[in-house]
């Protein structure tokens, strides 16, 4: 049985949710079990939004998962509440753009990636989001490069221009996190 | 058929009109909202009819009426807002009238919280509203089972001529699950509604009523709704074993989301060699007394434990289920606070030590 | 009762269609007898009778379904607009009326009646208003005069306490959404007539299909108010209409595209 469990996490308008939900959706395309799941706890007090996505190959069971393997993390408020949670061996993926500390674990991948810097090269600062999710894809490989860029142009394709740049981001995010996991390898 | 990934609210309200349910009347509560959010979107496009009513105390006698007609009626509401329909509920049983009614439950009492409980199964099956009277309430733990039950939900409440209740925690209405829809909603056939309003031509007026004030009278209405419980009970009980076998020493009996909280929890486990089953109720009225009762009768299992999103309301009917055989404990957490699998693992793995014994 | 026949005899007062041949429980002197009498006049004279469906408060006239010839449904206190709203939105080829007191319409069903009109609900509600609870043995209603004296204002109502009457033809008639609301009486001949005339109104209105209509009857409870029906058909004149003026309150305005 093999399952993945992710927490995105920001401030309300990063995208966060839309981020997960297109994870979730990647999952389906590949004939998996999903569940995506919105801030919904004591938690949401405090301003930060989150939701998390499951991903298995067969049926899920708990929704609500404390200690995930993935994170993505768009603030530093949310590093700082849910970095701690990670399960060991885990992958965080940080936005280095806005959050200019780190988790201090060392059993986990981390990797910083300046997404607000390679948003607003792009054109467009609102698609942090996807770069975040290009970096999460390529670190883990939960889902596959071509189902992301499937679903993105299934589910962004109706704007050209907006499409173009979307996939140009998700691709940036992919191939930084496939390079920065490459170095840490190396060193 | 496609997996779609849909909000279980939302899933909900097209269930509902998959299965001829065209006729919605509510009133915004959160978590439910988008329940009618949606409705108020798609009931327009498919010829039905979406109104908001004043209060919940409205919706409750607008379904009252509608429900009356014969035609397919339900709302959606949360724990409050199920509290103020329990005067038409109890008519509607008592004229005994189909109607589904979803309640995606908040904590309580009182204005409690927005967050995901289950502290509404007292009212859901011991009555609610006044008078000797009984819902049927199905519990489902997962978005693809919420459309299911939604859809059967309409079905059963027309077979009995009663109300029909799909209570889900607030996950349940929250969280996406990829789902799927029958391209065609098959239900068995129904008896003909002889008995619904639509003006008294060519045959007697015909009156919907609860008020009997003749004492004999009223004693055999409720003995007509009586004997359609003990129909319900013998036949609409549903619920799902997960990993019962000869191996288990606990029984673990939790329903909707928290059961699949205890299904991590026994996976889990299992890995470490500690077997555990799960009985699962769908049906909570009528209630898998008698499946409970052998399952927790087996001699391998030691003790039967019911966890909940409530201070320990199912688990009095658990209790009743065992009979005194085996000992039953409780363990839940409320206002809000969902259980997470790590505390139920640690409550099962002190109770198999003994350390908690009653 | 001994039957008359003859050849020569021809019927020029019938009971109408829309009435079933129970004897009714109201009171000597209470006037729910005409009011029902004109409503089933008017379902007859409308040939509605196969499409009508009746609500039936809780109050006195709780057991009206017995004393028509149509599909009733019996609603719980106060609600009966909100079934009304239910049936009439899921059944609009169906000609729906509330029939309500002052208690069921007015105090605990409030609500119910003000939203119902507001929404400009397509039904029809017959308001029968005599100022007192009469089911329940004569307790004090929203619509109870002031000093009048009953079992729950043994002093006569105090308005500093229990506030003004309330004049629901007013209260309604300042909502903006059209809708047909007039009060009537019928306390004699006269007004008896008039209330038939505003009743058929309300009707032909809901099968024009064209605004949610409320008639006001001003009625009398001999029994509770102490009164020999003589008596108490005075007493709406000199009490009564005074502060509850009869006519028309609201017309449904020609229609307005916004």
């Amino acid at each position: 049985m093999s399952q993945y469990e992710v927490t995105f996490a920001g401030f309300g308008g990063q995208g966060i949710m839309t981020a997960g939900q297109l994870l979730a959706y990647a999952g389906i395309h590949e004939g998996k079990q999903v569940v995506w799941i919105p801030s919904y706890g004591p938690e949401m007090r405090g301003g930060t939004a989150y939701c998390t996505v499951v991903v298995s190959d067969s049926r899920i069971g708990s929704p609500i998962i404390n200690t995930p393997l993935g994170l993505v993390v768009f603030n530093r408020p949310s590093l700082e509440k849910f970095a701690p949670r990670v399960k060991p061996g885990g992958t965080i993926i940080v936005n280095s753009s806005l959050i200019d500390i780190t988790s201090n674990r060392n059993d986990v991948a981390e990797i910083l990636v300046p997404a607000n810097d390679i948003a607003i090269k792009a054109g467009n600062v609102k698609t942090v989001n996807m770069i975040m999710l290009g970096a999460f894809v390529g670190a883990t490989e939960v889902v596959s490069y071509n189902t992301l860029i499937e679903l993105v142009k299934e589910k962004m394709g109706k704007k050209k221009d907006l499409l173009e740049m979307n996939l140009q981001v998700v691709d940036e995010g992919y191939h930084f996190a496939k390079s920065a996991l490459r170095a840490k390898v190396k060193a | 058929m496609t997996r779609i990934l849909m909000k279980g609210n939302e899933a909900i309200a097209e269930a509902a009109i998959r299965a001829g349910g065209v006729h919605y009347f509510a009133y915004p509560i959160t978590p439910q909202s988008e329940v009618g959010e949606y409705l108020a979107k798609r009931l327009p496009e498919v010829g039905g009819v979406f109104v908001q009513a004043e209060s919940e105390v409205a919706v409750g006698n607008m379904l009252f009426g509608a429900a009356s007609t014969g035609k397919r009626v339900f709302t959606s509401s949360s724990s409050p807002g199920v509290s103020l329909m329990q005067e038409a509920i109890s008519y509607m049983a008592g004229a005994q009238l189909p109607v589904v009614i979803i309640n995606i439950m908040r904590g309580g009492p009182g204005l409690g919280g927005i967050l995901p409980a289950q502290s509404d199964y007292f009212q859901s099956t011991k009555g609610g509203g006044h008078g000797d009277y009984r819902l049927l309430v199905l519990a489902p733990a997962s978005v693809q089972e919420a459309v299911d039950l939604t859809m059967l939900g309409f079905h059963l409440a027309d077979k009995y001529r009663n109300p029909v209740l799909v209570i889900g925690d607030g996950m349940i209405g929250q969280m996406m699950e990829p789902v799927e829809f029958p391209d065609k909603y098959d239900e068995p056939a129904l008896p003909a509604k002889d008995w619904a309003i639509t003006g008294a031509k060519g045959r007697k007026p015909l009156i919907t009523k609860s008020l009997f004030l003749d004492p004999y009278a009223l004693e055999q209405n409720n003995i007509v709704i009586h004997a359609k419980y003990e129909q319900m009970k013998a036949n609409e009980i549903r619920f799902e074993l997960y990993k019962v076998s000869a191996k288990n020493r606990m029984l673990i009996v939790s329903y909707g989301t928290m059961a699949r909280i205890c299904q991590t929890v026994i996976d889990d486990l299992e890995r470490e060699g500690v077997s555990i089953g799960l009985l699962r109720p769908i049906s909570l009225w009528p209630f898998p007394e008698m499946q409970i009762r052998t399952e927790a009768a087996k001699p391998n299992i030691e003790r039967v434990l019911t966890v909940e999103m409530s201070m320990g309301q199912m688990v009095e009917d658990v209790d009743k289920a065992v009979q005194g055989k085996k000992p039953v404990d409780f363990f839940g957490r409320t206002g809000g606070i969902v259980p997470a699998p790590e505390e139920v693992r640690e409550r099962i793995l002190k109770l198999l030590d003994g350390k908690m014994a009653k | 009762m001994n039957e008359v026949k003859d050849s020569a005899t021809t019927i020029t007062f019938a009971r109408p269609q829309a009435f079933s041949d129970m004897v009714t429980h109201y009171c000597p002197g209470c006037t729910h007898g005409i009011i029902h009498r004109l409503v089933a006049e008017t379902i007859d004279e409308l040939n509605i009778r196969e499409r009508t469906v009746g609500v039936a408060p809780v109050g006195c006239s709780v057991l009206i379904y017995n004393y028509f010839n149509v599909d009733f449904l019996e609603s719980p206190h106060g609600r009966a607009p909100a079934l009304a709203t239910g049936l009439k939105r899921v059944s609009p080829e169906l000609i729906v009326f509330t029939y309500q007191g002052d208690g069921d319409l007015a105090s605990i069903g409030l609500s119910e009646i003000v939203h119902a009109a507001n929404r400009g609900e397509k039904f029809t509600t017959i308001f029968v208003n005599n100022a007192i609870y009469g089911m329940t043995g004569g307790q004090m209603a929203p619509t109870t005069m002031p000093g009048q004296v009953t079992s729950t204002s043994p002093y006569g109502r105090n308005v500093e306490e229990a506030g003004w009457p309330m004049r629901i033809c007013e209260l309604l008639s300042t909502l903006r959404t059209p809708g047909y609301i007039e009060r009537v009486a019928v306390h004699t001949p006269q007004n008896i007539v008039r209330t038939k005339k505003a009743i058929r109104t309300a009707f032909q209105n809901q099968i024009d299909r064209r605004c949610f209509s409320l008639i006001e009857v001003l009625s009398t409870c001999p029994t509770n108010w102490g009164l020999t029906p003589c008596e108490a058909t005075n007493w709406v004149q000199t009490n009564m209409s005074p502060y509850y003026p009869l006519g028309v309150f609201k017309k449904p305005e020609p229609r307005i595209e916004v």
